[in-house]
């Protein structure tokens, strides 16, 4: 069960572009990804509403979570987490 | 007859109205749990689809996202969660709303840029319930310039115009940070806000707009449009000109800053180019309270003005209750004296826990933010006081911190002042009533209250004199007054705070002025007897 703790990089938190691209990212893998403060990741990844509705600011960190073992699991979380530690603010 | 409303996004237009009538009230919306889940995709599909229309980048981004939400996988479950308790209803319209409200709420609460996207919630909302009722999207033809009257625009509305005729926007609600604002200023199309009388224009009415300073006129004659052009076209070229932070002919700089008491304030001034915040007054937060707000309320309300401005400097003033502004679970105690009674900083002396608080909520809230956090406390009166401050504030983890030079005792032992702080801000208004004693809101003391008066000018000389290239500020009505604002750099001021839409105007005088002369004339200025004959010497002088 492949889990991983990063710091949000973009100016404006997890809002915007940068949580448009995750979410598009998880809902096309079609994996069931959750997502949260670190210790309490249980927010539905695939789900901009509520992955917006944490309120996840520049520089706290998230917890991703992936309730399957598989090398396609750990891809995936990996992208995701480069996701979340690129600044997509110029 | 003219109509006021809030310019967010400068530009005169002259035109023909185009009136939109948006939504039709759809007050019982019928269908059952499946009508809504498809409609959900419909919705989502059509902005989709939109969001391939437009050119527009931001647009493009927002129309996006809200295709996206649309056919969200939470908001869906929180339907069919819902379902068993709304079946039995005659209308789908509770449940709409219960659901909706629900991820509105969390938005809500987080507030600042994530509040903004209740917005796109309630677009989708919209397009929801006239899909489930088997109504078309709106969809607004044009075919001659005009200038769109609305209500609201959402940007699938938008998406559907053809911009290329449209010469300018009226929308009756709607704040500077609507997405019609955005839109607008990305399009360079001019646009007002806030404009509720315009829902008395009518089609085909011909009408001008100014979206510089928010005006509309309906049927206006001929040489009141073109001089509104020629006005207008020569403030771009005068704004080309000095674009980018306030400096002198000389390339001296001067920090143009923003006055704000509320988020509003704050975003006003980002639209008007606030090189960050002069003075940020936390009154608001305590102002018809009965007991001080709380370390997290504080927090989070400074931390939505931090955000905002990331990346720049921001000063904000501890509580200034008393006097003027009475808070009323800390000013009980009647006053004869008021104004020289127990306010601003000397509220510590009483309520050392509130000032203690208020503090700590601020540094907590800067620990977050990328900002540039200043403090600085009202009325300081002596070096003791200003090390008192400064104690606390470094304790508590504060990096720069500043006082406010508004009385005279204050201007006299400002070399003890500067050994202590790192920065000082004038209070023009009230260093003036307290220069020459005159209270500030008796008029007929209106030759005495005037920032202008020598006296008033000779007492900011003596701190100009002290501060030893410490930064030097103005946040009072002064800073507003170009001329004014110039003498005072002539004083040894290097920075001016004031309401954000005085910003531009002050820049572009600055901006053909060099030190030396500032230095030259503000010291002819102080020779004078009376305000008015330092004004009118002024204007002599810089002309």
């Amino acid at each position: 069960m492949p889990s991983q703790i990063v710091k949000v990089a973009s100016a404006v938190g997890l809002h915007a572009r940068p949580a448009s691209l995750f979410v598009k990212a998880v809902a096309k893998s079609g994996v069931e990804v959750k997502i949260g403060r670190p210790g309490n990741a249980n927010t539905n990844a695939a789900s901009l509403l509520s992955v917006l509705g944490l309120g996840i600011k520049f520089g706290e960190e998230v917890e991703i979570v992936i309730n399957e073992d598989s090398d396609q699991a750990n891809e995936l979380i990996s992208n995701l987490s480069s996701i979340i530690s690129t600044n997509y603010d110029h | 007859m003219k109509l006021i409303g809030t310019g967010v996004s400068p530009g005169v237009a002259y035109a023909k109205i185009k009136k939109l009538e948006i939504q039709h009230q759809l007050l019982n919306i019928t269908g059952n749990l499946e009508s809504i889940l498809d409609s959900l995709d419909n919705v989502s599909i059509y902005l989709e689809s939109q969001s391939r229309l437009v050119s527009d980048e931001v647009m493009q981004g927002i129309l996006e996202a809200q295709s996206m939400m649309a056919n969200d996988p939470d908001l869906k479950s929180e339907f069919i969660n819902n379902w068993e308790n709304y079946k039995s209803k005659n209308t789908l319209n509770e449940l709409i709303e219960v659901v909706f409200d629900q991820f509105k709420k969390k938005l809500e609460n987080i507030g600042g840029y994530f509040a903004e996207r209740v917005e796109d919630i309630n677009g989708i909302n919209n397009l929801l319930k006239l899909n489930i009722m088997g109504e078309e999207f709106p969809e607004f033809e044009l075919n001659e310039d005009c200038i769109v009257v609305a209500a609201d625009l959402t940007p699938s509305d938008t998406s559907t115009m053809n911009l290329s005729y449209v010469k300018g926007l009226v929308i009756e609600n709607g704040g500077p940070t609507s997405h019609t604002a955005i839109v607008a200023r990305n399009l360079g199309i001019p646009a007002i806000v806030g404009c509720s009388d315009a829902r008395n224009l009518k089609e085909d009415d011909l009408v001008l707009i100014n979206g510089r300073e928010g005006f509309l006129v309906k049927e206006p004659d001929f040489d009141f449009v073109e001089s509104e052009k020629a006005r207008e076209s020569e403030l771009i070229n005068r704004y080309k000109r000095i674009s980018g932070p306030g400096k002198l002919q000389d390339n001296t700089i001067i920090q143009l800053l923003a006055n704000c008491g509320n988020i509003v304030d704050a975003k006003k001034a980002i639209i008007n180019e606030a090189e960050g915040i002069g003075l940020f007054r936390t009154e608001l937060l305590y102002l018809n309270q009965i007991t001080a707000p709380s370390i997290s309320e504080q927090v989070k309300v400074y931390s939505e003005i931090f955000e905002i401005f990331q990346g720049k400097k921001v000063i904000i003033r501890t509580l200034d209750a008393g006097s003027d502004k009475p808070v009323p679970f800390l000013n009980s105690v009647k006053e004869e004296n008021p104004a020289l009674g127990v306010r601003g900083w000397r509220l510590i002396r009483e309520f050392h826990s509130v000032i203690k608080d208020q503090i700590k909520a601020i540094s907590i809230a800067q620990e977050s933010g990328k900002c540039d956090v200043w403090v600085m406390a009202p009325m300081i009166d002596t070096a003791d006081e200003a090390l008192e401050f400064s104690n606390l504030a470094k304790e508590n983890g504060i990096k720069k911190i500043g006082v406010m030079i508004e009385t005279p005792s204050a201007a006299m032992v400002s070399d003890q002042i500067f050994e202590i702080v790192d920065f000082a801000s004038f209070g023009t208004n009230d260093l003036t009533q307290y220069v020459m004693a005159a209270d500030r809101l008796d008029s007929r003391l209106s030759d005495l209250t005037n920032s202008w008066h020598p006296a008033v000018l000779r007492t900011i000389e003596i701190v100009g004199k002290n501060a030893q290239g410490k930064p030097l500020g103005v946040c009072g009505e002064a800073a507003a007054d170009p001329l004014l604002a110039a003498v005072l750099i002539g004083l040894g001021v290097n920075s001016l705070s004031m309401a954000s839409n005085s910003i531009t105007e002050v820049k572009s005088f600055i901006a053909n002025q060099d030190l030396g002369k500032c230095q030259n004339i503000a010291k002819e200025i102080l020779k004078t007897k009376n305000a008015f004959e330092a004004k009118e010497l002024a204007v002599k002088l810089f002309n």
